[in-house]
């Protein structure tokens, strides 16, 4: 059974940062965009005020990325028309992390002082990094621009371009995928990318998100959450992966209780949206959280929703999700947790 | 606060053609502004009304935002104000909106300016000549009226053709538009009439609508509105609802809480009832048949299509 006492899972920065994904104890799809940067109180803390989350897992994430992107090229894509989204997203980026983190983050313009407004010096003292740069010159980064980015911020980034009134995912750095394979929606529609959701078209509310995407402005970004659940803390649980992790949802329906508790993850993306200031593209992040439930069970008011919105979630919604076969042991996991208490 | 209003202080205007003035406008504290779409425009406060002229500067955290305006004699006013500004002047904006954006996928940008049109045109050359896209120009102005010419001759050197005249302009575009190669893109501005002209060249000559864009202002941002009345039947008072003012933020205006999330007319979370006058339907949300029904109303976006509209809030 886990631990009942909350006095140090409380000063956990995963726990009192977990963007708790459920207002209501009913969840369904929805266009649940709301615009970015404000705070939302939990009952174990805060999130939300950034754009671009940096936390405790800053370098062990990035290192990770590296080594997926190592093994797995094709977590990598732009197609050649989205070179200026990659350099806008770069700046963008860059620019909002330094506003939200002036201590360990500076962008300069024209460090040289020779007047050439293209010129940046990018400083990242968490990673040790200084790199000066030209805007719109590959040459003077040493990788692609929206690689180069990818390995300052935890968040995926998948970049829409806009044309003939549509969304096209044209470019992107992926490797914490939910179930799903960047490399295989390079280049498809918006509209496509989502057609395997179940009750999204019926709804109406995968045409919203794309009409709301479509005026989109700069500058004033929104977000919205989608979570899951997740055996172990695996960041990647991609497709190109699936032989690796698709057997534990067999597996975790033989553990005993404390394993279960520590193994199964609620899973959350806070996912931002953002109209590039100069490409007009669609800047999409995908910052990705997890908590085991042993440990989301410490905050009481969360014990008690998350179980009631697991129960609850239909069949075909489950099944998508890929939590059919575990989720009702997930729901009792977290009510039974509350009787030790 | 709708967050999109920007305050700018005039830095110069200068005579840059006859009847034109192109006036720069920066920072109060002088620090680099939003950066925007080639092609964008500034929705500019003329002195109570909304004019959007596109912007003919460098685009990426530019140091100040630039104009170029044509004065138009019998026209609303707008341009007669902007004429009227000096140096020192403050004028109030909204950000930059983006309703011409050059096309990230086109081969290559065929570029059709006349007149005034110019203008965003020479923000697409500025912004071509960064990522090295394969640009045409044919620009078609008035002689002693061509605003930008210099501009458009360092931008895109021997790409770009100049005309004085229509009937030279309107023979060169018919064979400009027959050889192009495959993934152009068009992009024209200019009068009414002229534009009308390129889109039935370019149809004739067998290019697909998606190929062919042409800028027609304040198409893309939501105007401002007719102000209204609208009576709150249960709290017993009326509220009104200026132009530029949302019904939503006239109903938080007088401590009414409405539930709302995006603001923009899309989530549905701001729905609330009518109960008699005719809501202007703007959103994205209700179905035509809700729509029809005129029982409820998105106050994010939505307006009254008359002097009147009761809620029973």
């Amino acid at each position: 059974m886990p631990p009942t006492s909350t006095a140090t899972s409380t000063d956990d920065p995963l726990v009192t940062g977990f963007p708790f994904p459920f207002p209501e104890d009913r969840y369904r799809y929805s266009t649940n965009v709301e615009p970015a940067g404000g705070a939302v109180v939990t009952p174990a803390g805060q999130w939300g005020t950034a754009v671009v989350d940096i936390d405790v897992e800053y370098v062990r994430e990035l290192d990770e990325r590296r080594e997926i992107l190592a093994r797995d090229p094709g977590r990598h894509a732009v197609l050649p028309h989205m070179r200026g989204a990659a350099w806008d997203t770069l700046l963008t980026l860059m620019r909002e992390m330094a506003l939200t983190n002036p201590d360990q983050m500076t962008l300069t313009r024209d460090p040289g002082g020779t007047g050439d407004a293209h010129a940046w010096r990018w400083e990242n003292r968490l990673l040790g990094v200084v790199q000066d740069f030209r805007y719109g010159d590959d040459a003077t980064l040493p990788d692609e621009p929206l690689a180069y980015i990818a390995s300052q911020v935890q968040e995926d980034i998948v970049l829409l371009d806009q044309r003939n009134d549509a969304l096209w995912g044209d470019a992107g750095v992926v490797t914490f995928a939910a179930d799903w394979s960047f490399g295989f929606d390079v280049g498809m529609s918006f509209l496509e990318i989502h057609g395997p959701v179940p009750r999204l078209r019926e709804l109406g509310v995968i045409t919203r998100a794309h009409e709301f995407l479509k005026r989109l402005q700069p500058h004033e970004p929104y977000r919205r959450t989608n979570w899951t659940l997740t055996i172990g803390r695996r960041l990647d649980v991609s497709t190109e992966l699936y032989p690796e992790w698709g057997p534990d949802r067999e597996m975790i329906q033989h553990v005993d209780d404390e394993t279960f508790g520590r193994l199964v993850h609620l899973r959350v993306e806070v996912q931002h949206l953002i109209r590039l200031p100069e490409s007009g593209a669609i800047c999409f992040l995908i910052r990705t959280y997890m908590l085991p439930l042993e440990q989301l069970a410490t905050v009481e008011p969360w014990r008690v929703r998350a179980a009631t919105v697991i129960a609850e979630l239909p069949e075909d919604m489950a099944d998508y999700k890929g939590i059919i076969k575990y989720r009702d042991r997930a729901a009792a996991w977290l009510l039974a947790a509350g009787e030790s208490a | 606060m709708t967050g999109t209003q920007i305050e700018l202080v005039v830095a110069a205007v200068e005579e840059s053609a006859h009847a034109v003035r192109t006036v720069r406008l920066v920072a109060p504290d002088g620090a680099p502004l939003p950066s925007f779409v080639p092609g964008s425009h500034l929705v500019v406060d003329c002195g109570g009304r909304s004019n959007a002229y596109s912007l003919v500067g460098e685009s990426i955290a530019p140091a100040e935002y630039a104009i170029s305006v044509l004065l138009v004699e019998d026209g609303s006013g707008g341009s007669a104000w902007v004429h009227g500004l000096a140096a020192g002047d403050r004028v109030s904006a909204l950000r930059p909106r983006s309703a011409f954006a050059p096309i990230a996928s086109a081969t290559r940008h065929l570029l059709v300016a006349g007149g005034i049109g110019v203008t965003p045109v020479v923000s697409h050359l500025r912004a071509a000549r960064h990522w090295g896209r394969d640009v045409q120009v044919l620009y078609v102005f008035r002689e002693g009226h061509g605003a930008h010419v210099d501009d458009v001759k360092e931008l895109a050197g021997d790409a770009a053709e100049f005309f004085g005249d229509r009937v030279g302009f309107t023979e060169r575009l018919r064979t400009v538009l027959a050889e192009q190669p495959l993934g152009t893109h068009v992009y024209v501005c200019g009068p009414g009439a002229m534009i009308d002209d390129v889109l039935e060249a370019a149809t004739e000559a067998g290019w697909p609508a998606s190929r062919v864009h042409s800028e027609r202002f304040g198409l893309d941002a939501l105007d401002p509105g007719e102000p209204f009345r609208v009576t709150l039947t249960e709290t017993g008072t009326d509220v009104e609802v200026p132009s530029g003012t949302s019904l939503l933020e006239a109903l938080e205006g007088v401590g009414l809480d409405v539930p709302n999330l995006c603001r923009q007319g899309v989530c549905g979370e701001c729905r609330i009832p009518v109960s008699a006058g005719t809501p202007l339907h703007r959103d994205l949300y209700l179905t035509d048949e809700e729509k029809q029904a005129c029982d409820a109303i998105m106050p994010c976006v939505s307006r009254a299509d008359g002097p009147t509209l009761e809620v029973p809030l």
